[in-house]
């Protein structure tokens, strides 16, 4: 009945780590894992769109591995153009890399106008090719400015995949770091309060139950009326909140553990209270601890886009899959990619997430095969 | 038992008075809206709902009021008092929610002993990727995406409304709601029977040649130990209510009020939802600590 | 022994109930698609629910709606928006625009079968403006002699300047001639009040099975979150006119939700509308979309007591470079309209609007002048870099324009960020006169005339100008608008005053409003107007 001791750190890394090896699907998720991570983090920097800039003759436009602009869509653009410019666009001619075209006005035309070329989403800078004399009519010519959405734009024209591996960073780090706020606080909290048992555990558990019943929105609202808002402070109010589970469900194993003989042989040896918690009660309640980390991760970064919804949330121009997804699901009639491709993003980094959590759990159970 | 419920008492009184003065806490009041009041007109609701008073005051009045099982006015909805709002709503989402926890409950078992079952099987790992798909998109995705399948593509079923709880009102949003909850207690009861399985006395039952049956049954005895953690706050926080699969199905449900309340700055509908969801989750507790001593003998030799 | 069974009881019953919903699934099937409501019940969306009933302590549109079907003021609105006599049948005024007769109709009946008489009128302005009644409104009768005073409790709810000489007549004073007065008639403030029922159940007179009201509709049943019932009043005096029999005002929280649910026959109309969709609507819905100006603007307030926009060549800078055709259409997607003005045309009263430089001149020269302006007033190269801070309260739209609003001002290297909060705290943290640059504000106007967008900025108006705007050239045009019974000359009085705000911008003005409706084929005589007031009694289904 002894035989489920654990030896010490080091040698518990290392099985762990053999026994993960094993395991294929596991390490496929570290995989995507990590290429999430990767790519989120170098992404942003290799799509040829910075994740905040507003492309505003493209807005909402489906993901596509076509160059933009589309041949129909130049004239139209042009138009619109030259309405902005108060002259009529005339002789337009549209070749395969530039477009060449007569601005034609009541009086002279100021070649300023020029500059709203660059500065459009669809050409390059102009450049003059002839002049009337009376300078009422200017034939210019102007290169195409090609562009590609793999990913599509959302609602104001922004690069949905750069903002969606953008997004992923903030999502990414929050549901981490607050994970891991609420696995050490809650680890912690209910593995004492199961092992120490009777008036401690009972006054632990009623903070526990108080903490539970404050409604959280407004436990949020107050950190952030006190600390000012920050995307820190997120973390440690998500984390701050969602220990409770865990304090539980490690409090549950916790006592049922400490009654074990192996943990009474332990006591009778005279180890401190301390030091069996750490021996003998947390690495027991590893496996549905681990498991249910790996449900939290999704539990907080949903919760992240709850708070955003909120005003709580992440600022612009900066976003989170929260935001996108959230975003994504008002408009799943008119343009349902804003809502496929953040999600795709987050369901793969949350399978990967749990299969890889599903994996641990059974690497660090002390009873597993070898 | 009763004695259990009479030691709620302080804790809610703890819960109450923290929440009272975190509500007021916060900025802007009931009364800040996007068109200004006049400064009379401020003044006179200040005064109407007491709100001119100290606050230490106003919070003994409040729990003078509290313990006389008086909840106060609403200050958003204020043809109504709080009692008569959550009375209204709780039938609603307590509905919602018991037949969503039934019906996750149920699910969520069959799937999580299948998958220990076959355990590492291709039959595990879709339990878990189905699993993971349904914890991973958020309700706010759901609700919508059975909204056009059963309710505008297929017309099967009503897109939204209460009516009365008619039960093919009722199928989309305790769908929404069931779908994480099947998740979470399939992996949850899949995690306990595979720790279950490895006890030492689980070890030693199968090595004396017990029948499977029975080893199952001992089995799922261990296992359910998470599930019934969890299942305890789960049931408080299903029967109280959800903002999203509320809001998107217009249903008159209690969920609204927990955010719409703290919005709205309704200090005592806030209160009133506060002091709702303090006595379920005591409720709650105390049946989850009696499921406990069922299924775990050990917990209950040390009372 | 007892604890076995409750669990297990627990278990069956869990199990029992989650078939539950499975099996109901299949009559629904079979039944076809969702229909409820009969075909005289018209199924209204009507935004969100009513915070009450009691027409004195209302102040939302969506109670706006729903009282304007239960009660009827003085005056009331047809089915176009314009005034039509209600309670009274007739008015007169005097010379100086001071003394307003109002003449009840004999034949006005209370859902009791009461008469209307002259007291319940004069008692309902009594209560509105009692410091007792807590009405968020009462400002809205502050043109009446001494509202404000018993408004404030200096005088008594019986100083209030109206009479009822006899039953059939009313006698309002005002305090200065009103041109807008018989609107004000119109609005719920303003509505009679049945005294038997007010003195028998108190303040919960509003409730369900209480309230007796004048208008042509009683209500039935309300439900919070669910809806709210009201039935055709059969004592009303033109109850034979009123066709729909019944209408359930079903709030729409969730406007995408709200529009499955009109998709699928569920709703009958919406009173607003998801503005990322109406494009896509449109190609679904065709004319059902109804979009038609409204009484509102969308506005960035500045703070002009702070640098840097405490100089009024930034504000102008900052205002010429923005691209509000970009706002209105993309982001907005045509539910707002460009505007370059602060009043919205159309209204009663008034001349058009001034317009503030831009719409006819092209981006390049606008953005040109900014810099120009700019550098007079010291940024830009060579001088101070220009950063400003924009408050907002946290909707999709506010976001997507604050956020393209910031990248038009990028050309001119003005630096923006952003404090986006929930609403409570951005209203309450403007009210309370916190520091700021530049802030979303909106303002949809009770009454179609220039002076209710104009006051706005008054320097003694302590609720709204929070950018502490104080012009003293421009609150003496506003009183002397107040004091003209010339109303031609008190249009170009107004119109002076909105070119005074136009150059000093307190302001930003960025939209318009526009009323945003879904309206189903089976409902007839749909008017859309400026007010977006549209009573129930003029409505009808098709069989």
């Amino acid at each position: 009945m002894s035989a489920r001791d654990l030896d010490d750190g080091a040698s518990l890394a290392l099985r762990v780590r053999r026994r993960l090896l094993g395991d294929r699907l596991a390490g496929a998720s570290l995989a995507v894992l990590l290429g999430v991570a990767l790519a989120c983090l170098v992404g942003p920097l290799l799509t040829g769109h910075p994740y905040d800039r507003i492309y505003y003759d493209y807005p909402r436009t489906p993901p596509s591995l076509a160059l933009y602009p589309r041949p129909g869509t130049v004239e139209p653009a042009l138009a619109r153009l030259a309405f902005r410019m108060r002259v009529r666009a005339e002789d337009v001619a549209v070749g395969p890399d530039a477009v060449r075209l007569t601005l034609a006005a009541d009086g002279p035309v100021d070649a300023r106008v020029l500059t709203y070329f660059a500065r459009s989403d669809l050409f390059g800078a102009a450049r003059v090719l002839a002049r009337s004399g009376d300078g009422t009519r200017l034939t210019v010519e102007a290169p195409l400015r090609r562009t590609r959405f793999l990913a599509g734009t959302d609602g104001l024209g922004r690069d949905l995949l750069t903002r969606t591996l953008a997004g992923g960073r903030v999502s990414l780090a929050l549901g981490l770091m607050a994970t891991a706020v609420a696995l050490g606080i809650g680890v912690a909290y209910g593995a004492a309060a199961g092992y120490l048992g009777g008036r401690a555990d009972a006054v632990m558990m009623r903070l526990v139950d108080i903490l539970y019943a404050l409604p959280f929105v407004f436990f949020v609202i107050m950190l952030v009326v006190f600390f000012g808002r920050s995307v820190g402070l997120i973390f440690l109010a998500v984390g701050a909140v969602e220990w409770l589970d865990m304090a539980r469900i490690v409090r549950a194993e916790a006592m049922a553990i400490r009654r074990q003989d192996y943990v009474r042989a332990a006591e009778a040896l005279g180890l401190t209270t301390a030091a069996i918690l750490r021996r003998h009660v947390v690495p027991n309640t590893l496996g549905p601890v681990v498991a249910f980390a790996a449900l939290l991760v999704p539990r907080v970064i949903l919760l992240e886009s709850f708070l955003s919804f909120l005003g709580l949330g992440v600022q612009e121009p900066m976003t989170s899959w929260g935001v996108l997804i959230a975003d994504g699901a008002r408009s799943i009639e008119t343009s349902p990619w804003m809502l496929l491709v953040p999600a795709c993003a987050l369901v793969a980094t949350l399978m990967a997430l749990t299969l890889l959590g599903e994996g641990l759990a059974d690497a660090l159970d002390p009873r597993g095969p070898r | 038992m009763l004695r259990r419920l009479a030691q709620g008492v302080p804790t809610l009184l703890v819960v109450v008075t923290l929440s009272f003065f975190l509500v007021r806490l916060a900025p802007g009041g009931p009364f800040d809206l996007e068109r200004p009041l006049a400064p009379a007109a401020m003044e006179n609701l200040r005064r109407v709902y007491g709100l001119d008073q100290p606050l230490l005051v106003q919070f003994g009045r409040y729990l003078a009021a509290l313990a006389r099982g008086d909840l106060g006015p609403s200050f958003s909805v204020r043809d109504l008092s709080v009692a008569e709002l959550l009375a209204r709503g709780l039938p609603v989402s307590a509905t919602l929610g018991a037949l969503a926890l039934g019906l996750a409950l149920a699910l969520g078992v069959s799937l999580g002993g299948l998958a220990a079952w076959r355990r590492g099987s291709a039959l595990d790992h879709a339990v878990t990727a189905l699993g993971t798909l349904g914890l991973t998109v958020p309700g706010f995705v759901v609700a919508p995406l059975l909204q056009i399948a059963f309710g505008l593509t297929l017309r099967w079923l009503p897109v939204g409304g209460w009516e009365d709880g008619a039960p093919r009102n009722l199928v989309l949003p305790v769908a929404t709601l069931a779908l994480p909850q099947v998740a979470v207690i399939a992996r949850l009861t899949r995690a306990g029977l595979v720790e279950a399985a490895g006890r030492p006395h689980l070890r030693t039952l199968r090595s004396l040649g017990l029948a499977p049956r029975t080893l199952a049954l001992h089995a799922l005895r261990g296992a359910a130990l998470p599930v019934v953690a969890y299942l305890g706050p789960a049931a408080a926080g299903l029967l109280t209510g959800s903002v999203v699969v509320e809001t998107v199905f217009g249903l008159p449900g209690v969920g609204r009020y927990f955010v719409d309340g703290a919005l709205n700055r309704d200090y005592t509908l806030v209160m009133g939802t506060v002091v709702l969801i303090g006595v379920f989750v005591l409720v709650f507790n105390l049946l989850t600590d009696l499921a406990y001593a069922l299924v775990d003998p050990r917990v209950r030799d040390q009372g | 022994m007892r604890r076995r069974d409750l669990l297990a009881g627990l278990g069956a019953g869990a199990l029992a109930r989650a078939t539950g919903p499975v099996r109901a699934a299949g009559p629904a099937r079979a039944a076809g698609p969702a229909r409820a409501g009969g075909a005289s019940v018209y199924r209204r969306g009507n935004g969100a629910d009513p915070e009450t009933l009691d027409p004195h302590k209302t102040s939302t549109v969506a109670e706006a709606t729903i009282l304007l079907d239960l009660y009827e003021g003085l005056t009331a609105y047809d089915g176009g928006g314009d005034l039509v006599p209600g309670v009274a049948e007739g008015w007169t005024t005097s010379a100086d625009g001071l003394t307003w007769t109002f003449t009840l109709r004999p034949d006005g009946r209370w859902s009791n079968g009461d008469p209307v008489v002259a007291d319940d009128v004069l008692f309902g302005f009594r209560r509105m403006l009692d410091p007792a009644t807590g009405a968020k409104y009462a400002s809205v009768l502050a043109p009446i002699r001494h509202a404000e005073a018993v408004n404030r409790g200096a005088m008594p709810p019986e100083a209030v300047g109206v009479a009822a000489p006899d039953p059939r007549t009313v006698v309002i004073a005002l305090e200065q001639p009103t041109p807008y007065f018989l609107e004000l008639m119109t609005h719920q403030a303003s509505t009679p009040v049945h005294r038997p029922s007010l003195a028998r159940h108190g303040d919960a007179f509003s409730r369900p099975g209480n309230l007796v009201s004048n208008g042509a509709y009683v209500l039935r049943d309300f439900s919070p979150n669910d809806r709210i019932t009201a039935l055709r009043n059969p004592h009303y005096r033109a109850a034979d006119a009123v066709s729909i029999a019944q209408v359930e005002y079903i709030p729409t929280p969730d406007l995408a939700a709200a529009v499955r649910r009109y998709a699928a026959g569920e709703i009958d109309s919406l009173d607003d509308l998801p503005a990322d969709q109406v494009r896509s609507l449109r190609s679904r819905f065709g004319d059902q979309v109804v979009l038609n100006p409204a009484l509102g603007v969308l506005a960035l307030m500045v703070n002009v007591r702070k640098a840097p926009l405490d100089d009024a060549r930034v504000r102008r800078a900052l205002s010429l470079a923005l691209d509000r055709e970009f706002l209105a259409e993309v982001v907005w997607g045509e539910t707002m309209l460009p505007a370059y003005s602060f009043t919205p045309a159309g209204l009663d009263n008034a001349l058009p609007p001034p317009e503030m430089p831009g719409r006819d001149r092209s981006p390049l020269e606008r953005e040109d002048e900014a810099v120009a302006l700019l550098r007079e007033a010291g940024y830009g190269p060579g001088g101070r870099a220009l950063a400003v801070e924009v408050r907002y309260n946290t909707t999709d739209n506010n976001r997507n324009t604050m956020v393209a609003v910031a990248d038009m001002w990028r050309p001119l290297n003005v630096t923006t960020s952003f404090v986006n909060t929930d609403a409570k705290t951005h209203f309450a943290y403007l009210r309370d006169g916190g520091p700021f640059d530049l802030a979303r504000m909106s303002w949809i106007a009770d009454y179609a005339d220039p002076q209710n967008f104009l006051f706005l900025v008054e320097s003694q108006n302590d609720g709204f100008n929070s950018g502490r705007y104080a012009s003293p050239a421009y609150d003496a045009l506003m009183r002397e608008a107040a004091r003209e019974t010339d109303l031609p000359r008190r249009a170009g009085i107004l119109h002076r005053a909105e070119r005074l705000f136009l150059d000093d911008l307190p302001w930003i003005p960025l939209l318009h409003y526009r009323h945003k409706h879904l309206v189903s084929p089976r409902l007839r005589g749909f008017r859309p107007n400026l007010r977006g007031v549209s009573p129930t009694r003029w409505l009808s289904l098709a069989p």
